[in-house]
């Protein structure tokens, strides 16, 4: 196998591991549309980095968090109802992306790979990257798991017996922006959330716990990487959309099969 | 404190955005007290067991809790997402210590049979059962309940006070609960606070009964109502507290004159 094709299988698979489980959460919390503002934002990182010459990764996992801080600091405010807001920023941040990648001929950038990911092109460093940021990420779940899961069911009851929720949900928004930095190479800003969204449906279907619902997510993720980089392989579609399509194509497998007692 | 004093408010005042909602709130809950909160709808009842609970730091008075106070807690309801799988077992153990024995808990609340039943497919009446059994979980001090009968049918909020009424004793625990229907809940009630953003009346069931400014809140019917189950209290009815205006604060203008004691 050529070594870009393990290089992108094993990028793929790291972030499939940590956006299964963290991808419940965005389910259980409906926070899918919030998912995609962040994505959506991060092409705004992608633009200031090139418009001021910063580190490319860097400068997309600090968009990333510094707009997912100033959802949580609006959220709060509730200026705006969330959905609305988030309609504000997701599209502005593009809009603005798109713009200042337009005006800044500086470098030939290829659009596309922003907003449908690269994932052949996954280099050592980029692979390094990746992995330690999924590494972190995962570790940091697997700390909070129970706590972050007491603040989904019930807020104030999870108040009332001594969590900080508001800050444990911060950490966990936090937790996404880096997933959602890190997995925009993968399959790009427009298509980001599908990978926190469709393994995390696709599982609920076989589980009747939260825990075997994250591993189902993580192995349903999985597979659709390596499903999706065969099909990109083979017949050189584009990697990132074949990964959703196969995604997609085993949530409707799980949910043509007819409900199992055991729920 | 006194050291059967669970918690101590003192003129607690709470305002949102110039509104005043709770105002001169005096209030004790003595271990193995069941405090009963009544009041119309809009009345601060809920703002003022969040404020109980530490979640709503109060904008005048203080409140004082008993050191090391653990408090259970009991939402009006819980929504789970039909999203989120989770056993009646694994939502008690959200809570307590890792070794926690959901199974003896459910038994306290009579359910033992529903510890592997999914969260989202319960019944109203075991849905209130098992927030019940998550608030006992932390063997609290003080048990907050807001309007636990909430979406059940009439023989079973019987049945929920009286397992409420059993919990107490056993657990020589405190009680706030927040209730609409008083005539239900009065044979346990040590003490009815009647609040309409401030304190109306209070005091023993068949005495706040009698209160000419419950009886202007809660109508003569319902007094009415309530003296059925009361009766053998030796207390009658002055039908010409009922004429008094809609509602009981429009007579206690002047917050000084009427005792909160």
């Amino acid at each position: 196998m050529a070594d870009f094709v393990l290089y992108a299988l094993l990028a793929g698979i790291s972030i499939a591991l940590v956006a299964g489980p963290l991808g419940c959460f965005v389910v259980w919390r409906r926070m899918s549309y919030f998912g995609d503002t962040l994505a959506h934002s991060s092409l705004l990182g992608v633009a200031l980095a090139i418009l001021l010459n910063l580190q490319m990764q860097v400068a997309i996992i600090g968009s990333c968090l510094a707009f997912a801080a100033l959802l949580l600091l609006l959220e709060k405010k509730q200026a705006l109802a969330t959905d609305t807001l988030l309609g504000i920023i997701a599209h502005s941040t593009l809009a603005f992306g798109l713009l200042v990648l337009s005006i800044s001929d500086r470098v030939q950038v290829n659009l596309n790979a922003f907003l449908f990911g690269d994932l052949l092109t996954v280099t050592q460093a980029d692979l390094l990257w990746i992995v330690s940021c999924c590494l972190l990420c995962g570790f940091v779940l697997m700390l909070f798991w129970k706590k972050f899961l007491a603040i989904t069911v019930h807020r104030e009851l999870a108040m009332i017996e001594g969590l900080a929720a508001d800050r444990l949900y911060a950490l966990l928004v936090f937790l996404i922006a880096i997933l959602i930095a890190v997995a925009m190479k993968i399959v790009g800003v427009l298509l980001i959330t599908s990978l926190l969204i469709i393994p995390a449906a696709a599982a609920r279907r076989l589980s009747s716990t939260p825990e075997q619902m994250a591993m189902g997510s993580a192995i349903a993720g999985c597979l659709a990487v390596v499903g999706g980089l065969g099909l990109s392989y083979y017949w050189d579609t584009p990697a990132g959309p074949s990964i959703v399509a196969t995604a997609f194509v085993s949530f409707i497998v799980v949910y043509l099969k007819p409900e199992a007692g055991s729920r | 404190m006194d050291r059967d004093l669970l918690i101590k408010a003192r003129g607690i005042g709470v305002n949102f955005e110039g509104r005043q909602i709770l105002s001169h709130i005096d209030l004790e809950i003595l271990q193995g007290q069941l405090v009963t909160l009544i009041g119309p709808n809009g009345a601060g009842k809920t703002t003022l067991v969040r404020v109980v609970l530490g979640l709503l730091a109060p904008h005048e008075g203080e409140l004082q809790r008993a050191q090391g106070l653990k408090i259970g807690y009991m939402p009006q309801k819980l929504f789970v997402e039909p999203t989120l799988p989770l056993t009646v077992e694994r939502f008690l153990k959200l809570a307590g210590p890792s070794d926690l024995e959901a199974s003896s808990l459910l038994e306290e609340v009579r359910i033992s049979h529903l510890l592997k039943q999914q969260v989202s497919r319960l019944s109203g009446g075991e849905m209130q059962r098992v927030l019940l059994a998550r608030a006992l979980s932390r063997k609290p001090h003080l048990l907050v309940l807001d309007e636990p009968a909430q979406g059940v049918d009439v023989n079973g909020q019987v049945e929920l006070y009286e397992l409420i009424n059993a919990i107490r004793a056993d657990h020589h625990c405190g009680v706030l609960m927040v209730s609409h229907d008083l005539h239900l809940v009065m044979a346990g009630t040590d003490e009815v606070i009647c609040l309409n953003q401030h304190i109306c009346c209070h005091g023993k069931p068949e005495h706040v009964s009698t209160d000419p400014a419950y009886l202007a809140l809660f109508g003569r019917r319902e007094a009415e109502t309530l003296a059925v189950y009361t009766h053998h209290h030796n207390h009658s009815h002055d039908i010409k507290g009922a004429i008094i205006g809609d509602a009981c604060c429009d007579h206690h203008a002047d917050k000084g004159t009427h005792n909160h004691g």
